[in-house]
This record gives structure tokens, sequence and C-alpha cells, in this order.
């Protein structure tokens, strides 16, 4: 299962199946989003947190009716939350095997590799939405996803993917455009870091 | 046809049945009557004895009643609650034989035959009746005989007893109103002279037929049994709820699971049956120390597989504190949702939607199951209402979303930069960042919603701009000409 890779997506640019993976940066929303289509996923966060995802912007890059999420009162209900969605293995049958989880304090060592476990024990992918510099040594890869300007488009939604963080693998960066009409992801070139 | 048997029935009345209920909660010395508000106007509903002296009587208006009468008490008339009363004395009536069924909004018919000799014969019955029923506060006719149709007639013209056979004779003497006909038709009858039940029955049934329908016939067949009339006994609710008790406490977690499958077999037996399914299931788990602990489950789906609610427990139960041991466990399920049987798939993978609301419910047991939540398209353009948001458990997915327009994917409330003008500022601040307008694609006009009431779009109209930074950010902005101002409301991805 861990040698597992989404054959679909370009081959850099893909989180391992099993494990729980990490983004930051303004567009972090854009690449979990991206990253998470088309299947179902699993959208845990807390309630009081100002800012919401917005469906009818999510329908460019995914459909929001396969959206669940879960609002809850603290980190450690998040925590919990995301370690029954990702431990259910649910993917097997094609339920839930994404789960991306708003982080707002750092993990500790031991939340982290409880996450990774669950992950591998359930076969599903989780992905960490953290603020800048708090990442936990337990995340198989961190990204850093930000906007970059378009001169030549105006619907344009380049990004720039950097790879931070890469556990098994070389990190790298790339400067990527999603594509709404054809629904895919065009990597536009890989960038100098 | 089988004549073994001669057929009895009672017809229990009772008179002033919403009165007393309420007077049986709250017993009232003044005059006391309920009003019902009928085409638009309030009238008498039900009233006392001590109210009817008065000059009182049920329709008169009760403007006219408290002119009258300027120390009646009263009440609101609450039918619902009527019936709900009504279907408890039902309950309590088959205490004298398995068939009973109601008659209108204030009686009960009893199917008495072949009961009666438990209770000493039928008067010595009719007497149990009436004590019971005037301990309970309620005043009771009763009238007991061959057919449904006399029973009535006597419990509300005359009551008694009629010995099997000699319904005839007795009945003639009462008036046709007894017959259960409309008022419309017993003043017609009156009018030709027909005041009696003696009198219709020696007048040739063919021009009555012709003048008055079959209905008077059928009812005055139905008054004499020759024509058969049944009684609809109600089928009580099935009540799912079982429970265990034990010859020694127990306290151990697995003990207490253990006890709690051996409950969900028969439960789940019984829903089965029932083509039905739990919703919310209740654990009552009584202590040694006569303390009582509950756990509540709430499923995301209606279930009734024992094996698939069992583990949802497990976080529940691990959570109770047994003290000196429980010796007494109950299970209840207190919400429960038709769930047809359904034909099994040889698909393997089909289980997928089981998994999900097994994985809703274990999710909801920790945060609440309204949560858990997915979004639904609505219909409007104001950005925070092109959405809602609903729990997952009590909504399914309605993929109907239209995108005419770009829209942020983060949306939050809005937030003031310093600018103006109609244009997009060259230059702003925003969260402590200094942004460089590179691009400004708009305007679009969004108006408020005249029709709802809604803070935020006091401002007026709104437009809205998306604006491509030098820095890279892409944010949704807009500018209310009514109330000049720039706000941050959204980001693209």
């Amino acid at each position: 299962m861990f040698t597992l890779m989404q054959t679909r997506r370009l081959p850099h640019i893909s989180l391992r199946i099993g494990r729980v993976h990490e983004v930051c940066g303004p567009s972090s929303r854009g690449f979990a989003a991206i990253l998470s289509a088309p299947g179902a996923v699993f959208w845990i966060r807390e309630t009081w947190l100002a800012d919401t995802l917005h469906p009818l912007g999510l329908t460019s890059f995914r459909d929001p009716t396969l959206i669940l999420t879960a609002v809850t009162q603290d980190q450690t209900d998040s925590l919990a939350v995301a370690e029954e969605a990702l431990s259910d293995g649910a993917s097997n049958a094609g339920a839930l095997p994404y789960v991306v989880i708003e982080i707002t304090r750092p993990l500790n060592l031991r939340e982290g590799r409880r996450l990774q476990l669950a992950a591998k024990a359930g076969g599903t992918t989780g992905l960490c939405v953290i603020p800048e510099g708090m990442g936990s040594n337990a995340a198989e890869t961190r990204w850093r996803a930000s906007p970059v300007f378009d001169a030549q488009r105006e619907d344009s939604t380049l990004m720039r993917w950097e790879n931070i963080k890469n556990k098994s693998g070389t990190i790298g960066a790339w400067d990527v455009r999603w594509d709404s009409e054809t629904r895919r992801l065009h990597v536009v070139s890989a960038a100098a870091l | 046809m089988f004549d073994g048997t001669q057929k009895r029935v009672a017809c229990m009345w009772f008179p002033r049945l919403p009165c007393e209920r309420v007077l049986r909660a709250r017993p009232i010395e003044a005059p006391f009557a309920l009003t019902l508000n009928q085409k638009n106007t309030d009238r008498i509903y039900c009233l006392t004895p001590q109210a009817e002296e008065l000059g009182l009587q049920r329709g008169m208006s009760f403007a006219d009643a408290r002119a009258f009468c300027p120390t009646l008490v009263s009440q609101p008339a609450q039918p619902d609650l009527d019936t709900r009363f009504l279907s408890s004395l039902r309950r309590w009536a088959t205490r004298y034989c398995p068939w009973v069924g109601r008659e209108g909004t204030d009686g009960l018919v009893l199917d008495v035959t072949g009961s009666a000799h438990l209770f000493g014969g039928e008067e010595a019955m009719l007497t149990d009746m009436r004590g019971r029923i005037d301990r309970a506060g309620l005043t009771l006719r009763l009238g007991l005989a061959d057919t449904r149709g006399a029973a009535w007639a006597l419990a509300h013209f005359g009551e008694g007893r009629i010995a099997p056979g000699q319904a005839r004779d007795r009945l003639a003497q009462l008036p046709v109103a007894a017959l259960r006909l409309e008022p419309q038709m017993v003043v017609r009858l009156q009018r030709l002279g027909l005041r009696s039940i003696g009198d219709l029955l020696t007048t040739a049934r063919a021009p009555l037929a012709r003048r008055f329908g079959t209905e008077l016939m059928l009812r005055l067949d139905q008054l004499l049994g020759d024509c058969p009339e049944v009684i609809g006994p109600e089928a009580e609710p099935p009540h799912f709820g079982v429970r265990l008790t034990f010859p020694d406490p127990i306290g151990l977690f697995a003990d207490v699971m253990a006890a709690t499958e051996r409950l969900l077999m028969p439960l789940c037996d019984k829903l089965k049956t029932h083509e039905a399914g739990a919703r919310r299931l209740m654990l009552s788990l009584r202590r040694v120390d006569q303390g009582s602990q509950q756990v509540e489950l709430r499923l995301a789906a209606a279930i009734r597989d024992p094996a698939r609610i069992l583990p949802l427990f497990a976080r529940g139960v691990g959570g109770v504190d047994a003290g000196f041991g429980i010796d007494q466990i109950r299970l209840e399920a207190t919400v429960v949702e038709p769930l047809p049987v359904q034909q099994i798939g040889s698909m393997a993978r089909q289980a997928s939607p089981d998994r999900l609301n097994d994985l809703i419910t274990r999710i909801g047991t920790r945060i609440g199951l309204e949560n858990v939540q997915r979004f639904l398209p609505a219909d409007s353009h104001i950005p925070e209402r092109s959405f809602t948001i609903a729990p997952a458990a009590y909504s399914a997915p309605d993929s109907g979303w239209v995108c005419l327009r770009p829209r942020p994917l983060r949306l939050f409330p809005p937030e003031p930069i310093a600018a103006s003008g109609m244009q997009p500022p060259a230059r702003f601040k925003w969260r402590r960042m200094a942004l460089t307008t590179a691009r400004a694609t708009g305007p679009e006009r969004i108006a408020p919603e005249w029709w709802l009431e809604d803070d935020a779009w006091r401002s007026g109209l709104r437009d809205y701009w998306k604006v491509d930074t030098r820095e890279g950010r892409r944010l949704w902005l807009f500018y209310t000409p009514q109330n000049p101002g720039w706000f941050v409301q959204g980001e693209f991805a």
C-alpha cells in the first residue's frame, strides 16, 4: 500500500497514500482542494475560524457535494475526529479517501505520529493545513503553496508549489496552473528554488 | 349464519370530557368553560354543569357568555390533548374486554361479548365502570345493548342496559336523534311527525327510503342488528424497549457490552418485524445504589443491525461510572424511523454508504451529530447565502451547483481597507501586508435582498472586484457606493 502512487497525478506532485502530509502558505486550501479531487473528502475545522470554504468557489476545482465538514470545538477534538476518520479505512469502499485538517497550533511528535499510524491503518491520506512554521516532524511531506501573479491570463490560477520537506524523496518547486475546463493540473515550469 | 353467541356491546360516553380533563389537573370552584375559535369567533366548546345552570350553553359565543356570567373562568380548548386523553382511556378500557374502539371524539365502544361474566354479570360490570370513572373525576353515560347503534342510543338518550332480545320495545321510545343522524335530517323527520324510533318502525320502509335516502335505513338496520357494524380496535403502537436484570451487579466494561449485545438482539428483531430502524437509542444503566446512568446514541441513519450498533456504544459505555455495580440495564429506541427491508445486492463493495454513516455516527458521538455538515446549494446572488450548511445526518446530498461568475475559494467577514473612489486602489494595505494592484476585473454589482433582514448588507449595493496583486494574492474586494468604503471579503486560490 505504501508504494502505491497516485498514477493519474504528476509523479512529483502527489501525496503518498497512507501518510499524513502538510501544506502551508496562502494557497494551501487551493492545494488541498486540487489534490483531493475528484473523490470525497472529510474537511475538519474548528468552529471559531472566521474564514470558511466557499462551495461556489470550489466548483471550478472539484464537486462540493463530496465534501463533508466536521466543525469541532478545539484542536483536541479535531485530532480525535481526524484519527477516527483516517483509521476508518472507508477508503477501501471509496467513501472518504482524503481527510483535511485545519491546524491552529503546532502538533507535537506524539500527535503527529498517531495521525500517521491512523492513516497507515486506514489506507487513507491526511493533509494538515498549517499556519506558516507550525510543521510537525512526523509529516511525510510539507508543501508551501503561494499564488503567483500571471500577466498573461485574467482568470489564471498560477501558483508556486514548493516541496519544502520530503521524508522519502527530493524536494523541489513547481509553477502550476489549474485548468478548470479540463480539470487538470498543468505544470508550467519547474521553478528554481 | 352462525348465531351461537349473542353479541353484546357497551358504549361509554363522556359528555364533558374536555372540561373534566382540564379540571382534573386543576380543580376550579367557579363556573368553568373551554372556548374554541370557530369561524373567527370564540365559542364555548365545553362547560361544567355549574355554568349550565347560569344559562350558558355549548356553541354560544364567548363574548355573550361573559356578559351573562362575569365570574366565568375560561381557558382555550386543546382538542389534540383531548384526543390523547381519550386514547389513554381507551387503553384503560381494555381491562373489560380486548376489543375497544373510539366512538367519535368523546366516547368509547366496547365489544363485551363473553367477558361480562368475569366481572360478575353485566350489571356488576357497569357498576364497576361507573365507580372507577367516577373516581377519576369524569362524567360517564353508559349504554349496553346487542348492537353498537343501540348501545350508542342508550348512552346518549336514556342510560341503561337492554337485556338480550328486548331491544325493540325499549328503543321504540327513544327520539329519532338516537339514530346517529345529521341534525338536518332529524328536523325533517320531526316536521313529518316522526318523533320517536317507534314511529319510524311502524312506517313503511319504501317511502322513507325514497324520501330520506339510504342512510336512515342503514342506521335503523344497524340499531336493530339487521345490518352488522364493525368496532375498530386500535393497534397499540409498538414499544421498542427491552431490559435485563442481573442477580449480581456487574461493573466491567466487557460485561456491560455483552449485556448490551444481549439486549440488542431482541430489540433489533422487533425493529425488523415492524420494518423500522432506530435513529436514537438510550441505554439506561441502573446501579445498586439506585443511581442511574444514561448513554444516548444518536445514529446518522436508521439501522437495525446489532453488529453495527454495538461498537458505536463503546465510547458511551466507556465513560459510565459503574459505582458499586450495575444491576439492571434498559435499552430503548427513543426515535424510530421506517426502514423497509431491502434487496441485498451481490456486489461486495456496496456497503459504502453504511460505512460512511457509521463513521458519521462515531464522530457525532464525540462532537455532536449536527456538527458533521455538508454544503447544499441555495438560490441567491448574495455570496454568504448562495449555499447553506446542513447536518449530513439529516440531509441528502444535492449536486445542483451553478457558478456563473468567478467566486473565491475562501470567504471571510468583510475586512475594511483604507481606500477611496469607485476604482480599486492602486496600492492598499490588508492584514498588515502592502499590496499593489496589478489587474482588477469587475465590477460585478450585487444588490441586497430587501426581503430579508441582514445587518451585513445595510450599507447597500456592492460592486465586487477581483484584484490580482503583483505580490501574487488574488483578492475579492467590494466597494459600497451608497456608503463609500472598500472591503476585502474573499481570496481566490
